[in-house]
């Protein structure tokens, strides 16, 4: 059977694990807590690929029909339950 | 403002990737200079300022508007047949309701599978096709009967290819059996007596062994869209479908949005959201903007799973209490405000109507903060 590699994926955009600077600026520049950030599960498919750790920011490179790209911010949680 | 002042601020403004290529492009087919390219950049900065909305708009309401209206014209439980081969598809109203409400079975769950460029021919389309299908026990013999008096059971095959593919994956299957071949009957005997009610169930056990294919898929269309084939299949799972060597693992995808959430991710399921939001709209003849749906589909996945639009996901997850109360179920929130002894801090926009005071939107969203520096001497 094949390795199954879904960062590949057309409908997976690039998530990239952002560096404490990073990390800074970007709450810095929207103005905002760590909270308030949209939120992605520690056990999302990607995230457990990218192994990244509960409050990691993750920028989300996305393909945009609108902007041809945009950048999006989320935050690495513990996830919730419906 | 100054017009120096104005140019160094719009030096500020970093435009999206796409006007940038289409300023470039213009720059080429103009054959402007640096200075005139400068000057054109900064009229769209300018152009796309005034296109932006401004802070404080209420853009979900803009949004709820542009999506409800155009849906109060859709065709009401109605069925969508993809082909003459008959997959059935809930398209139109139905569709559209089960997307936002974020249903957690698929009505009509239903894949696309890309091949890769060395299997994309005829031939091989039409035997994945047949492959994949879920086979049962049930699917692929003539009859099944019991021999009470031998504690037996005879299944009588017709497809003699087939045999060998059964008693496998009976013998696989079930522990305690036996199982023997005869001209065209197979025979299953347990190793201990059973009594009939046993042997009845372990009959309908038998019957439901699935012998090859997909489980979950239950029928293929081969589709031909432009130089390469497509199949759609009637039921769905990704993640095996994914790991078959045949199929292009970086397009094939399925309409199920929960299933793609736990296999692809929160990203990816948004991207299904919107894409399957718009295209029933757009199947309809409705023109819906797609920052529209944009907007809904980031609410939905803002806290890394899917929420539904509604009183179990978004709404009821407001934080004020008086405006989860106005929405439905007003007294099993005001009861349990009440004994949990809650605080509405009066920062959304209903609570702020039903009290009669300015609202936190437009213009009302921002308040004036001064400074004093304190007084000395």
């Amino acid at each position: 059977m094949k390795h199954l590699d879904i960062t590949k994926h057309e409908f997976v955009p690039k998530h990239i694990i952002l560096s404490e600077k990073k990390k800074e600026e970007v709450l810095k520049e929207y103005k905002i807590k760590l909270k308030q950030l949209p939120r992605i599960s520690i056990s999302d498919p990607v995230i457990k690929i990218l192994n990244a750790k509960i409050g990691d920011v993750i920028k989300i490179i996305r393909k945009s029909e609108t902007a041809g790209e945009s950048e999006y911010y989320r935050v690495v949680t513990r996830g919730e339950k419906v | 403002m100054s017009e120096e002042l104005q140019t160094s601020y719009l030096d500020k403004i970093q435009l999206p990737k796409k006007m940038i290529e289409e300023i470039e492009k213009v720059r080429k087919e103009k054959k402007l200079n640096k200075s005139e390219k400068k000057k054109f950049e900064d009229e769209v900065k300018r152009q796309y300022l005034k296109a932006k909305f401004e802070p404080g708009e209420a853009v979900g309401i803009v949004t709820a508007q542009s999506v409800s209206e155009p849906a109060t014209q859709m065709t009401m439980r109605t069925f969508h047949f993809a082909g003459t081969a008959g997959i059935r598809v809930a398209y139109g109203l139905p569709r559209l309701i089960e997307i936002f409400d974020a249903k957690k079975v698929t009505e009509t769950p239903m894949m696309t599978i890309y091949l890769r460029k060395e299997f994309d021919n005829a031939k091989n389309v039409k035997k994945i096709a047949e492959s994949i299908i879920n086979k049962k026990v049930l699917n692929l013999i003539g009859k099944i009967s019991l021999d009470l008096s031998e504690n037996t059971i005879e299944i009588v095959i017709i497809d003699k290819k087939r045999v060998e593919m059964i008693v496998k994956s009976i013998k696989e299957n079930f522990k305690n059996v036996l199982v023997k071949i005869k001209t065209n009957k197979i025979v299953v005997s347990p190793k201990v007596e059973l009594g009939i009610k046993e042997l009845q169930k372990l009959k309908e056990k038998v019957l439901q062994t699935h012998v090859y294919g997909i489980e979950g898929i239950s029928n293929t269309l081969v589709r031909r869209e432009g130089d390469e084939w497509i199949l759609n299949t009637m039921g769905s799972n990704l993640e095996k479908v994914l790991l078959m060597n045949e199929v292009d693992e970086k397009r094939t995808i399925t309409n199920d949005i929960h299933e793609v959430m736990k296999i692809l991710g929160v990203e990816a399921a948004r991207n299904i959201i919107m894409k399957e939001a718009l295209k029933t709209l757009q199947e309809q003849g409705l023109d819906v903007d797609i920052r529209h749906i944009m907007l809904i589909s980031d609410i939905m996945t803002l806290r890394g799973n899917i929420r539904s639009i509604g009183r179990y996901g978004v709404a009821g997850a407001k934080t004020s209490i008086l405006t989860r109360a106005a929405f439905e179920e007003t007294i099993k929130h005001l009861v349990k405000a009440s004994v949990r002894k809650d605080v509405d801090n009066l920062e959304g926009i209903f609570e702020n109507v039903m009290i009669g005071q300015v609202i936190p939107s437009g213009t009302g969203m921002f308040d004036l903060i001064a400074k004093f520096e304190e007084e000395e001497k």
